[in-house]
């Protein structure tokens, strides 16, 4: 054996590209979107409406194909503090990540919060997109900047129901 | 051990760039598709298992989005293996046997056109001596069929009469991608891609997704008219490294044909799972399956490969043959990783 130093670590660096072909629903919704719309899909079965929509209702299992507008404010079903930094994070610290339920859909999915303090973050805060100008939209989620308190009154916990 | 049948196969048509369906669409399709063909209503099947990979879809946990395709409410059993869907039937096979299920949907489904799908499979390799030299699948395919040339004394043309084979009989199957008359002469006068491998003798890339549903026999008797038996089912696995293996042969195999109690003599087709061309003359050989055998009838992984679907398709395949009466005893092989690294084998049988 070497009487060397021991080789404690290697560096490897690995690089794929992928080329990601929007299809079926998700097409649709990033279409929608660069148009400034949320939309949603509505299951046949269940009634539920999804934003964003896969293209199937998750709890029937069944193709969804109804298309329904989805307001660009909602309500906070939970979120977490960000505290601690990573290399992949371009936020400011601490930030607030949010689960936000958007007025007729069904589905949650999370989001950026700004425009106020993260103390004061709280379960039921209703809030609003900040979408990006005009001139600037493309099919894309990052149209919408991030959600900011929208001043409306929260929405009571008890009516938020299963999304708590 | 329980007897378990295959009840039913369902598979996408397999394309280079699937552009209009997402991998929920795709996998959707073949679960409704196989579900329905089975005979047993989707609440009753007691287990779900599919075989995909992250690496294929370039998104950490793509895995979870196609259980939206599931209806998975109430909440059901499910599992994923980052494996070929033969694998996630193979979980089912065992499942059934532990006796906590009684039925089970094992699905598969793949998009591998959004990457590159050679440099992605280059990760499957050790990842401190061997991976960071950049070898792709087809150069590690090229090692192994030079391997193999040299120490069996065969020809380049043994593989193009594959190619031209695999591709005339894939006319005959709609879900094939890569089909059409060739003539061995013009394949081998093309160029080499990586020496001794021509483009002929390399799978093409398939988006695509596959699903089969077994039941143990009192299940599989209620269901429908035509189960098709697992007579029986292993799968055996090699070293990682390539240097310490030998390349020309399939001594996993060989093994898992002998542990599922393979009888190469009553064998009538067999779908082998064989990416390159001298894949299959390997497996041939380690299977011993003799010149009476009918091999891949579907054109095989040469016509359609879709990752992490190819195994099942296999197996699905497999299972027609002997439910249309075109064999009374179907051998079905699906293969993971560099040059035949694992193998799984099962032989299929009618009443």
């Amino acid at each position: 054996m070497s009487d060397g130093e021991p080789v404690k670590s290697i560096v490897t660096p690995t690089h794929l590209v992928y080329e990601y072909t929007a299809t079926g629903a998700h097409a649709e919704f990033l279409h929608q979107i660069g148009q400034g719309r949320l939309v949603g899909q509505r299951c046949s079965e269940c009634g539920k409406v999804y934003c964003p929509p896969s293209g199937a209702c998750a709890r029937c299992g069944v193709a969804t194909s109804q298309w329904v507008d989805v307001a660009d404010r909602g309500t906070v079903t939970t979120f977490c503090i960000v505290r601690v930094p990573s290399e992949n994070i371009e936020q400011k610290l601490p930030y607030c990540a949010a689960n936000i339920l958007l007025d007729g859909s069904d589905l949650v999915f999370i989001a950026l919060l700004q425009e106020c303090e993260v103390a004061d973050v709280r379960i039921g805060m209703r809030v609003e997109a900040v979408w990006r100008p005009r001139s600037e939209w493309s099919p894309t989620f990052e149209n919408i900047r991030y959600f900011r308190p929208s001043g409306e009154p929260d929405v009571p916990i008890e009516r938020l129901g299963a999304w708590v | 051990m329980r007897d378990v049948a295959i009840l039913s196969f369902a598979q996408t048509p397999m394309k280079r760039r699937e552009n209009t369906r997402s991998e929920v669409d795709m996998v959707m399709s073949v679960v409704h598709e196989a579900v329905a063909a089975s005979g047993l209503p989707r609440r009753e099947i007691g287990f779900t298992c599919s075989g995909s990979s992250d690496y294929i879809a370039g998104q950490a946990f793509a895995f979870v989005a196609a259980v939206d395709a599931l209806g998975a409410w109430p909440p059901i059993s499910e599992s994923h293996l980052e494996m070929d869907g033969a694998w996630a039937l193979y979980e089912a096979w065992i499942k059934i046997q532990t006796g906590v299920c009684d039925s089970a949907l094992c699905f598969g489904f793949g998009r591998a056109s959004m990457g590159t799908l050679p440099e992605t499979l280059t990760l499957q390799l050790e990842p401190y001596t061997l991976a960071p030299l950049g070898i792709d699948a087809i150069g590690m395919a090229a090692l192994q069929a030079r391997a193999w040339l040299e120490a069996t004394g065969r020809s380049p043309r043994e593989l193009a009469e594959v190619a031209v084979r695999s591709r005339r009989d894939a006319m005959q199957n709609p879900c094939a991608q890569l089909r059409g008359d060739f003539e061995p002469e013009k394949l081998l006068a093309e160029p080499t891609l990586a020496s001794p491998l021509r483009k002929h003798d390399c799978p093409p890339v398939s988006d695509g997704a596959a699903a089969v549903v077994i039941a143990a026999e009192e299940v599989a008797r209620r269901a429908g008219p035509r189960p098709v038996w697992i007579r029986g089912i292993d799968h055996r696995i090699e070293p990682h490294h390539p240097g310490v293996r030998d390349l020309a042969g399939s001594p996993s195999t060989a093994l898992a044909a002998r542990k599922a109690g393979v009888d190469p003599e009553r064998i009538d087709v067999a779908e082998l799972h064989a990416p390159f061309t001298h894949q299959e003359l390997i497996l041939r050989d380690a299977l011993r399956l003799g010149p009476r055998v009918r091999i891949n009838p579907s054109g095989g992984a040469l016509a359609a490969n879709p990752m992490m679907v190819a195994g099942l398709v296999r197996i699905g395949e497999a299972a027609e043959q002997v439910r249309s009466g075109q064999a009374r005893r179907a051998l079905a092989h699906a293969t993971q990783g560099h040059c035949l690294q694992q193998n799984l084998v099962c032989w299929l049988e009618g009443e």
